[in-house]
């Protein structure tokens, strides 16, 4: 009885300290995994604070004039004057559709009719 | 265990026998068992105490064991804890009211050489001089050669030059990270953000530090880790900016002025919109300060925040208002004007020597610019009253808005405060302040009375405000500003549909020297607000000696030269801010004089 006793704990403490082992392992495994991931978002940042630079570089407002500048052919763009505020009474919509047409005229006919 | 018996019966008959006391033998077997006890509970004492020790010791290896290797090791970036603020830049970016990058960070690299390690010395000297050409060939030989083994050849280089660099080949040029500062908007807003440079630089890593404006203002918190690398958000508006910039560079060189600086301000909140200073510089290169010579000829120097001037005629507006608030005019009350004014010694006159006399009312004294009629008003108000007055509107103190440079700004105010003072003051001479106090000081009167203070974050808290003006003398003092345009020295300054009203100054500059004013060299101010019924932005506009040389002879005064760059400020920056032109509005309200 005793004996059984002793070798169920040397095999249970033999199953733990492997169970041990593998988790050991696969922790070092993901630390290692979030320290690639850590170093790529890193990476990643640094790239786009690179590209966030670059936006703005091509976007401030000398480029963009003088590019508008040089493109006025075919843009036809001027900075905003305060007559471009127009009221919304002066814009012309385009006029409403037809209702549908449900008793039609034949002018073709009528014409040769008079003929 | 054997236990000896107190009383062994062999030698107490024994003893008594021998007819001596069988206690002695009592009492000599207790002593020995007591010893005998007092042995064994010592040792285990000891016992105890060792193994005490031995935790103790335990304990205390294992702590400063810990300690010791905490203190020795690398530091490490906790990398199992999920939730971290990661640091993200050195230095936060620096973005405007809509998010746009004024300045952020860019990873490069510097270069510097170990000579010890170099080839060919000459070659890589010859070569490093076609990549940089601002570098000198015989320079750099002869520092590769003297015997030092580290140099920094560049700062900041960019990848094309590093590659470049890289294919000159040699092991004794070598690469070190660098985050550097970066201006995408080149000069744009020069003079709020200043610049940043390096600080205490190692092969790894250098400290980015800001040298002038915003940057160094706000260095410890840009350099704040804790703020996880939120951008700080400026007031200002790069649209606005740019625009009121460009319009204000044309102006300059039309009105052949030295320097032109324009602000331009939210009146209800102080925000500041956009604030230019020209000339201007590129903050990426930052030039390096005047050694000698005056410092606001510099490009550096920020005309509207420390360039102190007399402001001219832009102040009758206060001595005005303070009399109406006083209860001593009102808008329609005659004062007298009759030019020119004797005052002790002096000689107070107007422009030209005219004379708009003998009676003017108080709104005209504004629409023609007396200077006698301002200078009888601020007799009436009296040097104390006038004197406190212009200190709540902030002209005695420097402006609190967030430049590094503001503090150092204060307003030259007379020392001895005499009446001649009152009268010159109250037309703007002798006093002399930063054009952002002005804007400050009319965007109070634009905001009914309630002072505002100038400021650039985009997300400031208006603090507890103090009335300085009641809400009728600030609604006639822009009444009166907005008749000045229609009717009065800036009428260039109408911009139809947005009801502007001003204040024109001319003021003839001091000799440096002293002694004296210069007769050809002014400083021309126009401050402004729109629309004046319920304004919204106040824009101040100073050009530093202009000259229309448009006309028969040149012309200096405000109205021929602020007044129409501000004008067209208005006209390019008001439709950007969303400001709706009003048309119907704009016909000023007469008074019609009847009989009966």
């Amino acid at each position: 009885m005793r004996s059984l006793f002793f070798v169920l704990s040397a095999l249970s403490v033999m199953a733990l300290a492997f169970w041990v082992y593998q988790e050991n392992h696969r922790t070092r495994e993901a630390l290692a995994q979030t320290k690639d991931l850590q170093g790529e978002i890193g990476q990643m940042r640094e790239t786009l604070g690179v590209l966030r630079a670059e936006w703005a570089y091509l976007n401030r407002p000398d480029r963009l004039r003088e590019l508008a500048a040089i493109n006025y052919d075919r843009l036809g763009l001027v900075p905003l004057r305060p007559e471009q505020f127009q009221r919304v009474s002066n814009v012309s919509y385009p006029a409403p559709d037809l209702p549908p047409i449900m008793v039609p005229i034949d002018v073709m006919s009528t014409q040769e009719g008079a003929q | 265990m054997i236990r000896t018996p107190l009383r062994p019966l062999a030698r107490v008959l024994e003893a008594r026998e021998k007819g001596e006391n069988p206690d002695k033998i009592e009492r000599e077997n207790l002593r020995e068992r007591h010893e005998q006890m007092r042995d064994k509970s010592r040792i285990r004492a000891e016992g105890r105490l060792l193994v005490l020790g031995l935790i103790f010791l335990a304990g205390f290896g294992a702590i400063g064991g810990r300690m010791a290797t905490i203190s020795s090791a690398e530091p490490q970036e906790p990398v199992a804890s999920a939730s971290q603020a990661a640091i993200i830049a050195q230095r936060a970016d620096i973005t405007d009211r809509n998010g746009n990058v004024l300045a952020t960070n860019l990873a490069t690299h510097a270069l510097y050489a170990q000579p010890h390690h170099m080839i060919d010395k000459a070659r890589v000297a010859r070569e490093l001089v076609q990549i940089f050409p601002d570098l000198e060939e015989e320079a750099l030989t002869r520092r590769f050669s003297d015997g030092r083994k580290f140099l920094w050849i560049k700062k900041k280089i960019s990848p094309e030059q590093q590659q470049m660099v890289h294919d000159i080949g040699d092991p004794g040029l070598q690469f070190g990270p660098r985050e550097m500062r970066l201006y995408p908007n080149g000069a744009l807003a020069a003079h709020i953000l200043g610049g940043a440079s390096f600080g205490r630089e190692g092969v790894q890593s250098a400290e980015v530090i800001g040298t002038a404006g915003v940057e160094k203002a706000f260095d410890d918190y840009l350099r704040d880790a804790a703020n996880g690398g939120q951008p700080l958000r400026l007031s200002i508006d790069l649209t606005i900016q740019a625009a009121l910039e460009r319009v204000l560079h044309g102006g300059m060189v039309m009105m052949n002025a030295k320097g032109a600086t324009a602000v331009m301000m939210e009146a209800k909140t102080g925000k500041i919109v956009a604030m230019a200073s020209l000339p201007d510089f590129d903050p990426n290169e930052r030039p390096t300060p005047l050694t000698e010579g005056d410092a606001s000829d510099s490009p550096l120097f920020n005309r509207a925040v420390q360039g102190v001037y007399e402001l001219g005629s832009t102040f009758k507006i206060f001595t005005a208002a303070q009399a109406m608030e006083l209860g001593l005019v009102n808008a329609n009350s005659l004062v007298d004007a009759d030019a020119p004014m004797k005052w002790g010694k002096h000689k107070i006159k107007e422009f030209k020597n005219k004379n708009y006399g003998p009676y003017l009312s108080v709104t005209d004294v504004m629409v023609k610019s007396s200077n006698v009629g301002t200078a009888n008003l601020a007799l009436q108000i009296g040097k104390e009253r006038q004197r406190a007055f212009l200190k709540e509107l902030g002209f005695m103190s420097p402006t609190s808005v967030e430049l590094v440079e503001a503090p150092g700004a204060k307003p030259l105010t007379p020392k001895h405060w005499g009446d001649i003072h009152t009268i010159t003051v109250s037309y703007g001479h002798g006093l002399s302040a930063s054009p952002l106090h002005l804007a400050s000081a009319y965007a109070t009167i634009a905001n009914g009375g309630i002072l505002v203070k100038p400021t650039l974050l985009a997300d400031a808290q208006p603090t507890q405000a103090k009335r300085v003006l009641s809400q009728e003398s600030a609604a006639d003092a822009r009444s009166m500003l907005r008749q000045v345009v229609t009717r009065g020295t800036a009428s260039f300054g109408d911009v139809e549909g947005y009801a502007v009203g001003g204040k024109t100054g001319t003021a003839d500059k001091p000799k440096e020297r002293g002694g004296g004013y210069y007769d050809d060299k002014v400083i021309a101010t126009f401050a402004s607000m729109f629309p004046a019924h319920s304004p919204e932005y106040v824009l101040i506009v100073t050009l530093d000696e202009p000259e229309d040389r448009t006309g028969s002879e040149p012309r200096r005064t405000a109205g021929w030269t602020a007044v129409p760059v501000a004008a067209e400020i208005i006209r390019r920056t008001a439709p950007l801010m969303g400001l709706r032109p009003d048309f119907e509005t704009d016909t000023p309200v007469a008074l019609i004089r009847t009989s009966n």
